[in-house]
C-alpha cells in the first residue's frame, strides 16, 4: 500500500511536467513524421513505416531512462528522499515506486506511436499488440538504468548523460535509421553488443509476425534489463544508506 | 525525563571529524536550539539522531530507543523538517499532506482529518490546491514543517526552519514553533543567535564538531560575564578555538 503511495506520487511528478512530455511523447511522433516524409520523396527501405514505427518506439524508450533519472536525481538533490527516508517508507517501496508508474507510461509512449502510425499508413494487425507487450522488457531496462543513473548522478549530469549522450547511443545503435549492416565493423559489434538493436530487430520482428526470431532477440534483452536492475537497486541503497 | 540522551557520538568523514564525542540530553517537551556557524556539526548531529546517518562511533537513545539498533522504532517517534525544503513540487499542498499520511499508513478518513487540523494549524487554506512548487519560500517552509507534523512526532527537529526567509516569513514561522512549544520536544539547528534567543529553553553551542557550552540564554550570557548574548556566544566560541 505504501509503495502504491509512492507510486502515484512518481506519476503525478512524471506527467505534470511539461518538458517530459512534450520530448517523450512529440519527439518520437516527429520523427515519424520527418522520416515517413523523407521516405515518401526518396524511397528508403528502413523508413518504411512496417520497419520505422517498431524501432522509433524502441528509441522512445530512451526518454523513459531520462525521466527515472531525472526525478531521482532531483528527490536526492532537493532532500526530499532524506526526508521520506525518515518515514516508514521502505527500500522496495521507493524502487518499485520509481519503477512501477513509468512502466504504463511507456507503453502508452508506444500506444500513441502506432496509433500515430496507423495515420500514416501502417497496416492494422494483431501483430501491433504483440509489439505493445513486447516492449515491456526493454522499458524495464530504461528505468533501470534510470534509477541507477539517478542514484549516482546530479540532475545536471543526468541531463547530459541520459539526455543527450543515451538518447544518441539508443538512436545510432539500434539502427533504426542507420543501416548497422552497411555501416559494418566495429559499429556493428558494438551495436549487437548493446541491447537496443536487439530490441528493435525484436519489435521489428514481432510486428512482422516472426516469433522465433523475436525470442532469439528477447535473451539479450532480458540478460541487459535483469543486471540493470540488479545494478540499479545496489546503487540505490548505496546512496540511501550515505544519506 | 529525557526524551534524548547523546552519549559520546562521533562523525567521521574520511579526515574531517563533524562531530567529536557529543554528550548531551535533552529533556521533554524541551525546545533546543543547536547554534553554531556553517560546519560546525549541527546538521550532522540532527542526521545521526533522526537515522539518517550512522555515527562512526557512539550511540544516542531517542525517545528511549537507540539510534543503532532501534531506528524502526525512533522513525515512529520523531518528524523531521530538513535544511531544504524538501517537497515534491509538482503536487499541490494537500496531496505533499496525503503523501506523508500514506507513508505513515493512515486511513482516507484519518488522512483527511489530519489535512484539516494541519491547514487550520498552519493556515494552509487558501494555498491547499496550489502546486507547492510555484509557493513563495515561506509558504514551503510552513508547508514543510507541516509535513513534519502529520505523525504527531513526539520529537521534531527543525534543521535551519527560517533559512533564507525574509523577515515577515520568519516572524510568522517564528510563532507557529513557538505555537508548538511543550507539544513535542523540538530540536532546533540555527546560526541565527537572535532565532535561538527568540524561541528555545535551552541552547547548546557548536564548533569544529564540538559541543562548546550548553544552557539557557541567561545561563550562557552569564558565564561570559556580559548581558548581551552575541557578545556571549562569540566569547564561548572564541574560547573554544584556543
Amino acid at each position: 500500500m505504501r509503495m502504491i503511495t509512492f507510486a502515484k506520487r512518481c506519476t503525478k511528478e512524471i506527467l505534470r511536467d511539461p518538458i517530459n512530455l512534450g520530448f517523450g511523447l512529440g519527439f518520437p511522433l516527429v520523427l515519424l513524421l520527418l522520416l515517413s516524409s523523407i521516405q515518401a520523396n526518396i524511397p528508403v527501405s528502413l523508413f518504411e513505416i512496417d520497419k520505422l514505427t517498431p524501432g522509433i518506439t524502441v528509441f522512445g524508450l530512451s526518454f523513459m531512462t531520462l525521466f527515472s533519472a531525472t526525478l531521482v536525481a532531483k528527490d536526492r538533490e532537493s532532500a526530499f528522499l532524506q526526508r521520506l527516508y525518515t518515514t516508514p517508507f521502505t527500500a522496495f517501496d521507493f524502487i518499485m515506486g520509481y519503477v512501477l508508474p513509468l512502466v504504463p507510461i511507456a507503453i502508452g509512449q508506444t500506444v500513441i506511436c502506432f496509433i500515430f502510425s496507423i495515420f500514416l499508413g501502417l497496416t492494422v494487425s494483431v501483430n501491433i499488440l504483440y509489439c505493445i507487450i513486447g516492449i515491456i522488457p526493454m522499458a524495464v531496462f530504461n528505468i533501470s538504468l534510470g534509477l541507477l543513473c539517478g542514484s549516482i548522478f546530479s540532475v545536471k549530469q543526468v541531463g547530459g548523460i541520459c539526455g543527450a549522450l543515451l538518447t544518441n547511443i539508443a538512436a545510432y545503435f539500434s539502427g533504426v535509421w542507420v543501416d548497422l549492416k552497411h555501416l559494418g565493423g566495429f559499429f556493428e559489434k558494438v551495436a549487437n553488443i548493446l541491447p537496443f538493436y536487439h530490441a528493435a530487430e525484436m519489435e521489428k520482428a514481432l510486428f512482422s509476425g516472426n516469433i522465433s526470431l523475436a525470442i532469439t532477440c528477447l535473451f539479450p534483452i532480458l540478460i541487459y534489463g535483469v543486471i540493470t536492475m540488479l545494478i540499479a537497486i545496489v546503487c540505490f541503497l548505496r546512496q540511501m544508506k550515505n544519506q | 525525563m529525557k526524551a534524548i540522551k547523546i552519549d559520546k557520538l562521533i562523525k567521521q568523514y574520511k579526515n574531517i571529524t563533524a562531530v567529536d564525542k557529543l554528550d548531551l540530553e535533552i529533556f521533554e517537551g524541551e525546545l533546543f536550539a543547536l547554534l553554531g556557524v556553517n560546519g560546525s556539526g549541527k546538521t550532522t548531529t540532527i542526521k545521526m539522531l533522526s537515522c539518517l546517518t550512522t555515527p562512526t562511533a557512539g550511540d544516542a537513545v531517542v525517545g528511549g530507543y537507540s539510534i543503532i539498533n532501534q531506528s524502526k522504532k525512533v522513525k515512529e517517534l520523531i518528524g523531521v523538517s530538513p535544511q531544504e525544503t524538501a517537497v515534491a513540487s509538482n503536487l499541490s499542498v494537500k496531496e505533499n499532506l496525503e503523501l506523508i499520511c500514506g507513508a505513515h499508513g493512515f486511513s482516507k478518513e484519518k488522512t483527511l482529518a489530519k489535512i484539516e487540523k494541519l491547514s487550520k494549524q498552519f493556515s494552509l487554506a487558501e494555498v491547499l490546491s496550489r502546486k507547492v512548487g510555484k509557493l513563495s519560500g515561506g509558504w514551503k517552509r510552513r508547508v514543510s514543517v507541516a509535513m513534519a507534523l502529520i505523525s504527531d512526532p513526539k520529537i521534531l527537529f527543525l534543521d535551519e526552519p527560517t533559512l533564507g526567509l525574509d523577515v515577515l516569513a520568519r516572524q510568522e514561522l517564528w510563532g507557529i514553533i513557538r505555537s508548538l512549544k511543550r507539544k513535542a520536544t523540538i530540536i532546533l539547528t540555527t546560526h541565527y543567535l537572535e532565532e535561538a534567543e527568540a524561541l528555545s529553553d535551552r541552547i547548546g553551542i557548536m564548533q569544529k564538531g564540538k559541543l562548546l557550552a550548553v544552557g539557557t540564554v541567561e545561563e550562557l550570557k552569564l558565564s561570559s560575564n556580559t548581558n548581551n548574548f552575541e557578545k556571549a556566544f562569540i566569547s564561548i566560541v572564541k574560547e573554544g578555538e584556543l
